[in-house]
């Protein structure tokens, strides 16, 4: 089929749980890709996106490559998604924003137990960690969010079949519920 | 310590008494300390985690240390418009101590704290909890050096707290204090349901803004099957730009209490309370006297005038909680919990202090009632608008050359006061406080009544010199400080609301930002559990509503920026790491953006 709607996925600091959760759909994928085909995203391997239709993005923004991921992303993605807790709020990750980060690199470089030859990390092909956990909204513009932690495979469904049947995505009561 | 909370606790009488003696502790020791909260555990009987819990609820209670001269500073947009924010700058200066800090010698600690009702004689700040009005660089100087000098508070000089009642204008209420007494005898000659009837005729409504009947609260109260029945007064006055009720507890205390006394008799209380906000400790000792000569002259406690009545009045100081002045978290408060407001239903005056029926009424509705009680129903009545029978006492702040308390019979418009007060090239008026709303100069005919701008009493003018942004700023962060925690939506709605707030006033805001704080201000208002979050977007709202083109111009014209410094978010990691090299800086708008 010509002119399938791409979609691109990638988990920033998250922990792949929204993309484990997202292949729940099982044997809807088949359906799935039957329209769509995948850009860059862990289940392709392609590792920068051009032009997609819609972008999901599992995880909050810890450090600059991040950013540099999530702009990747916004410019070349007509909708883009916060998919679960962490790209919405900052989620587990962001525990961390309690304790400073100068604290918090400490503990872990260089006074923390069983730390040896103490020092900080400094290749500049590590990306710097930021001083907070980020939601991803507060870094680009996000156009829908798929709340859960994870989603289940349900949000994903009604979400993606909503946006390729041409309707504004709807999520039911049952499926933004949790208790 | 030890010994001074044990004393404490064996000389408290008070029927509900943690937040009194977390009041004493703090003010002995300058913060509550874990011993004392491991000794009052053993001794009430109770889980040191609900100790806590109240500790960390209220401003002025700490788990750290403050300096032995706790300074605060009033924050409320009236205390910027004389020059806060370079008064506080001076005063971290002098006193070398910043805000927010204890000074390293333990002697001096200065902060923010909201409002504290001053706002006609401000920059007004409370140290060790007593009331500094009139700040400026002279009375800086002084107080710096009574600091440094270890002088106690009795030593400081009197002008320093000197509090002024400021009444412009009085009317019905103000001009006519009734004689000691005068009430209570009215009542006795009437007759109980005749006096009910008389405040029914009144058409009094509650003066703290929600505007209730009075006379049916009272019914209301006296018709519950149980008999042990509370009155409580609201002396809780937090609402930015209002301060009348200080006033009136200042000059008119004997009034007030007399009211209380007239509904007790309505509705069978033995017990009634002042709950007086911790920013008016000032008028505390003074009101105790009042009470004392009340009973001394039989008008409290046992077989007032005779007549078989008893009823006594306790005050009960708050700890900094504007939640507090709702009145069912006002309640709580009282049973030494935690300001959390409850569900209603069931309302007070079926289920109050300690789940018993129980009347609360603000400070100016008990004076009221004590001059109706004397004066009848249509003494009262015969002034005012069909839904607004009577006077409103106003507390007028900000741009005006005669700022203080005026009383008006309900129906006067806005162009009167602002005339009488002495305010010109005004740009608008806050009405009713942060909670209330803004209206323009194209306004000014609209009338103060429950049929148009209902109102608690707070006026605060701005002049055409001023930013209207700035005011909502304020006024959003003193939700997002002073929401309860309990409900999630106003928790983090407020929080999310300054955050919003600040990306547009620091000109980080793009295209869509305006949207999402309109579409988050909804979410606020229609969700929260209780006033505070209702009314909480009201400053963005009603401005946004008046002034769209305001908002508009502080954002930019590209898609979106982040709110916050991107590249100085890097820089506790760049300076660790010993980085400075391209890929260790961000820039805070992407160069090649496509738009």
């Amino acid at each position: 089929m010509a002119n399938k709607i791409r979609v691109a996925t990638t988990s920033l600091a998250g922990c792949f749980g929204c993309h484990m959760s997202f292949l729940d759909i099982d044997e809807r994928m088949l359906q799935l890709v039957e329209v769509v085909e995948f850009d860059r995203s862990p289940l392709t391997d392609i590792e920068h996106c051009t032009n997609c239709d819609i972008g999901l993005i599992e995880g909050g923004v810890c450090n600059s490559e991040n950013v540099h991921v999530l702009r990747e992303f916004r410019n070349n993605c007509k909708i883009l998604v916060a998919v679960g807790a962490c790209a919405i709020n900052g989620g587990l990750p962001a525990m961390r924003n309690h304790i400073p980060l100068e604290e918090c690199l400490s503990e872990a470089y260089l006074d923390g137990v069983g730390v040896e030859n103490p020092q900080i990390p400094n290749d500049i092909e590590l990306p710097l960690l930021l001083d907070q956990v980020y939601p991803i909204h507060e870094v680009v513009k996000i156009d829908y969010f798929l709340p859960g932690c994870p989603p289940s495979a349900d949000v994903f469904w009604k979400f993606l079949t909503d946006l390729i049947e041409g309707r504004e995505p709807s999520l039911p009561y049952e499926l933004v519920h949790y208790d | 310590m030890k010994q001074f909370i044990q004393g404490i606790v064996e000389n408290n009488h008070q029927a509900t008494p943690l937040l009194q003696m977390l009041r004493q502790i703090q003010s002995r020791f300058h913060y509550i300390p874990e011993e004392a909260i491991e000794q009052l555990s053993g001794l009430l009987n109770m889980p040191r985690t609900q100790i806590v819990s109240v500790i960390e609820f209220y401003s002025f209670f700490h788990l750290t240390p403050r300096g032995q001269y706790e300074l605060l500073i009033s924050d409320s947009i009236t205390d910027h418009m004389l020059g806060k924010k370079d008064l506080l700058g001076y005063l971290e200066n002098k006193l070398a101590v910043a805000v927010g800090k204890v000074r390293s010698d333990g002697l001096v600690s200065l902060n923010n704290t909201s409002c504290t009702g001053m706002c006609d004689q401000g920059p007004a700040g409370l140290v060790n909890g007593y009331a500094l009005t009139h700040l400026d660089h002279s009375s800086i100087d002084k107080i710096a050096a009574l600091i440094n000098q270890q002088k106690p508070l009795s030593e400081w000089p009197s002008e320093l707290f000197q509090v002024d009642d400021n009444i412009h204008k009085s009317g019905l209420l103000l001009n006519q204090q009734i004689e000691q007494g005068a009430a209570l005898t009215a009542v006795l000659k009437r007759g109980i349901k005749e006096t009910l009837a008389e405040i029914d005729t009144s058409g009094l409504r509650g003066r703290g803004g929600a505007g209730f009947k009075t006379a049916m609260k009272w019914q209301f109260c006296s018709e519950e099957q149980q008999t042990e029945r509370y009155v409580v007064c609201n002396a809780d006055e937090g609402e930015p730009g209002t301060f009348k009720d200080r006033v009136l507890l200042n000059s008119y205390a004997d009034q007030v209490f007399e009211g209380m006394t007239v509904c007790a008799t309505i509705i069978g209380a033995k017990q009634g309370f002042l709950y007086l906000r911790g920013e008016y400790l000032h008028l505390h000792d003074k009101l105790q006297n009042i009470l004392q000569q009340r009973r001394r002259n039989g008008l409290l406690g046992i077989n007032i005038l005779d007549a078989g009545w008893s009823f006594d009045i306790e005050i009960c100081l708050g700890a900094g909680a504007y939640i507090c002045g709702e009145e069912s978290a006002l309640i709580e408060s009282l049973e030494g919990k935690a300001g959390i407001p409850r569900n209603r239903p069931p309302y007070p005056v079926t289920q109050g202090y300690l789940g018993k029926p129980t009347v609360v009424n603000n400070v100016e509705t008990f004076l009221a009632a004590a001059g109706i009680a004397v004066n009848g129903g249509n003494w009262f009545a015969g002034i005012g608008t069909e839904k607004s029978k009577g006077t409103k006492i106003l507390s007028i702040s900000g741009d005006c050359a005669r700022p203080g308390i005026y009383e008006y019979p309900f129906g006067v418009t806005v162009q009167t006061i602002l005339h009488d007060c002495g305010a010109d090239d005004v740009l608008g008026v806050q009405v009713g406080g942060p909670s209330g709303m803004f209206i323009s100069d194209q306004e000014f005919e609209r009338k103060l009544a429950f049929e148009d701008l209902a109102t608690g009493g707070s006026f605060i003018i701005f002049n055409t010199s001023r930013n209207i942004l700035d005011m909502v700023h304020n006024f959003t962060h003193f939700f997002a400080h002073e929401s309860c925690g309990f409900c999630t939506p106003c928790r983090v709605g407020t929080s999310l609301l300054q955050k919003q707030m600040d990306k547009i006033v620091d000109g980080h805001g793009s295209a869509g930002d305006v949207v999402v704080l309109e579409e988050l201000c909804q979410l606020v208002k229609n969700y929260s559990h209780c006033g505070l979050g209702q009314t909480a977007a009201n400053p963005i709202l009603t401005t946004l509503e008046r002034y769209p083109g305001l908002y508009q111009s502080r954002l930019k014209e590209i898609s979106y920026e982040p709110g916050f410094d991107l590249d100085g978010a890097l820089e506790t990691a760049r300076r660790m790491a010993n980085r400075d090299d391209a890929g260790a800086h961000l820039a805070q708008i992407e160069v090649n953006e496509h738009e």
